[in-house]
């Protein structure tokens, strides 16, 4: 699991533009409805989990959505596109400043908080999802990749449904 | 219970011909059908689902939950015996918990901290006896008339159910044996929970209790289901229903699949795909019976599904005439191994909030809520698979169990 290492310094300067960087055009593509892009911000082992507070707290491993594997994640993109029935909406993410740690282990530690607003059909404009993002990030070829991003929603109750990741 | 009749209504509610077969589109969104249902269902002469049992294993355990409106507590004393009472100060009426889930050795209400024992009965009030001899309750005042309104309660199979009325029948009867057997077959055996969570749907508690009654749209709204073949109409499956008709069973074997053509012509037919993750699917048999997949619901407001691994248990909230929240208690068994529970928990992504095959039906049931909202003359044609709502062990194109929580609502409602 993504913790955050208290303790360990914050990454160099120009390390911390490139993952900024990359965590801002991450949401932006999404925003944006580029999902086809989604599975590329991920290494091919890489766990993208959305799950709750109150699930992360107590250890529960059945959140939202998990995807093990690049090949779950592009089953979840053919899927919202081709097989699930919903209303359109758009998200938009607005992101906090990121918190960025070398680990142990060779990757970068990080967190940052979100806030996700969903419009509808409508024109309905509301908070959708609010939480953080607990990462850990590589690079491949001079290009950071998410090893992991867990999406921890501070509310156990999400309005209607959820098919697009945040 | 009282005679019930429509006529409690301003304006009394007259039943379409054509009775189990209709339903007027005004009961999903009158206010004072809403009202009268929390009397006669929710406050009535059934049995709520409260909670999970492992939501109160401990002495002291405590848990807030909801029958229809009204706020409940469940708590486990220290004795290890259940109780249930509303959450509801018998001073001012304050809610007494605050939190989801806690353990306590009694509770205090803070706004007076009026304070009662874990069975609900009051303990003490601050300042009884007034301060420097002056001020306090009357001489009169008797603690003992005063405690947390008390709900019988019952469990089953880790279940916690509650009733507020004394003419409510033993819990299994109420169940009956068909129902309670195949409850006891999914949750007979040291449960664990593997995850939680919610979700707010925009439509009156109905709609969903009719939509996961539906058998017939499973398959056609929830493209994933046919393609991947977890779940068809074209395998091996019925529909049982119970002596009151209003709780259900409906079960698929997936080994039995005969593809038909029809399903080549409807939208769920048409998305042709091999996983890419097909960990995801990764199943084991747990039964010996073939049966792959069920949906069993307990009127009023709670089911268990088993989707090839996935257990979980759902319960529903109404929040108001067209807002319910439907809770999700993902579940495995004790005695899982590591790969057992790898299992379910890939497959949770096939329900909940973003399921795979359940998440169309966050927002179908709004569809028809605001299909029907401004015409609460007009009425639903409910006629697949017959008009009656009878048990079919060899269909299950049919919306016979959607029928039967319509004979069994109008029933207790004296709708007639």
């Amino acid at each position: 699991m993504a913790a955050q290492l208290k303790d360990a310094a914050q990454v160099d300067s120009a390390t911390w533009f490139r993952v900024a960087n990359f965590l801002a055009d991450y949401a932006h593509r999404l925003d944006d409805g580029l999902i086809d892009d989604w599975t590329g911000f991920f290494t091919q082992d890489a766990v993208y989990q959305v799950t709750t507070r109150e699930n992360f707290e107590a250890g529960y491993p059945i959140g939202i959505m998990l995807c093990e594997g690049r090949g779950m994640m592009e089953d979840r993109v053919l899927a919202l596109k081709t097989a699930n029935v919903f209303e359109p909406h758009t998200h938009c993410h607005i992101l906090g400043r990121p918190d960025l740690r070398p680990a142990p282990d060779g990757t970068i530690a990080a967190r940052s908080n979100f806030s996700v607003y969903r419009t509808m059909e409508s024109g309905a404009t509301e908070l959708f999802a609010l939480g953080k993002y607990l990462d850990r990030i590589v690079f491949e070829g001079g290009q950071p990749r998410f090893r992991e991003r867990r999406v921890i929603l501070d509310s156990r109750c999400i309005d209607v449904l959820m098919v697009f990741p945040l | 219970m009282n005679p019930t009749t429509a006529s409690s209504l301003s304006e009394p509610l007259a039943w379409p011909e054509g009775g189990v077969a209709r339903v007027p589109f005004r009961v999903f969104s009158d206010a004072e059908i809403y009202a009268l249902e929390q009397e006669r269902i929710f406050r009535g002469p059934i049995w709520n689902f409260l909670c999970m049992e492992a939501d109160v294993a401990r002495p002291g355990d405590v848990r807030t939950t909801w029958v229809g409106e009204t706020p409940v507590v469940v708590t486990r004393d220290q004795d290890g015996k259940l109780h249930a009472m509303v959450n509801r100060c018998a001073h001012k009426g304050a809610l007494v918990c605050l939190k989801q889930k806690e353990n306590r050795e009694s509770l205090t209400c803070v706004y007076h901290a009026w304070n009662y024992s874990l069975d609900g009965k009051l303990q003490s009030v601050a300042f009884r006896n007034g301060l420097k001899g002056k001020g306090g309750m009357p001489e009169d005042f008797d603690p003992s008339k005063h405690r947390l309104q008390p709900l019988r309660v019952a469990t089953f199979c880790g279940l916690v159910f509650g009733t507020f009325s004394e003419e409510t029948e033993p819990l299994e009867d109420y169940l009956g044996a068909p129902m309670a057997k195949f409850i006891a077959r999914n949750l007979g055996r040291p449960l664990k929970v593997l995850g939680v969570h919610s979700q707010m749907i925009h439509n009156n508690w109905k709609l969903y209790a009719e939509n996961v009654r539906d058998s017939y749209h499973a398959t056609l709204l929830h493209t994933f289901y046919t393609t991947f073949k977890v779940n068809r109409l074209d395998m091996d499956g019925g529909i049982i229903l119970s002596d009151k008709k209003w709780h259900h069973i409906s079960y698929t074997k997936r080994a039995t699949l005969q593809a038909e053509k029809e399903y080549e012509t409807v939208h769920a037919g048409q998305y042709q795909s091999q996983l890419a993750g097909p960990e995801l699917l990764r199943a084991w048999d747990e039964f010996d019976d073939g049966i792959t997949h069920s949906i069993q619901t307990v009127f009023p407001t709670l089911v268990v599904h088993f989707t090839l691994n996935s257990l979980a248990v759902r319960y529903f909230v109404p929040r108001g005439v067209d807002k319910t929240e439907l809770y999700w208690v993902f579940l495995g068994y004790e005695r899982d191994d590591a790969a057992q529970q790898r299992m379910r928990v890939m497959q949770g992504n096939l329900t909940g909030a973003a399921g795979l095959v359940s998440l169309e039906d966050g927002c179908i049931n709004e569809f028809v809520q605001r299909g029907t909202h401004g015409s609460p003359d007009e009425e639903a044609f409910i006629e697949m698979g017959g008009k009656v709502a009878e048990s079919n062990e060899s269909s299950r194109a049919t919306e016979a169990s959607v029928r039967g929580f319509w004979h069994g609502y109008r029933n207790i409602m004296g709708f007639n």
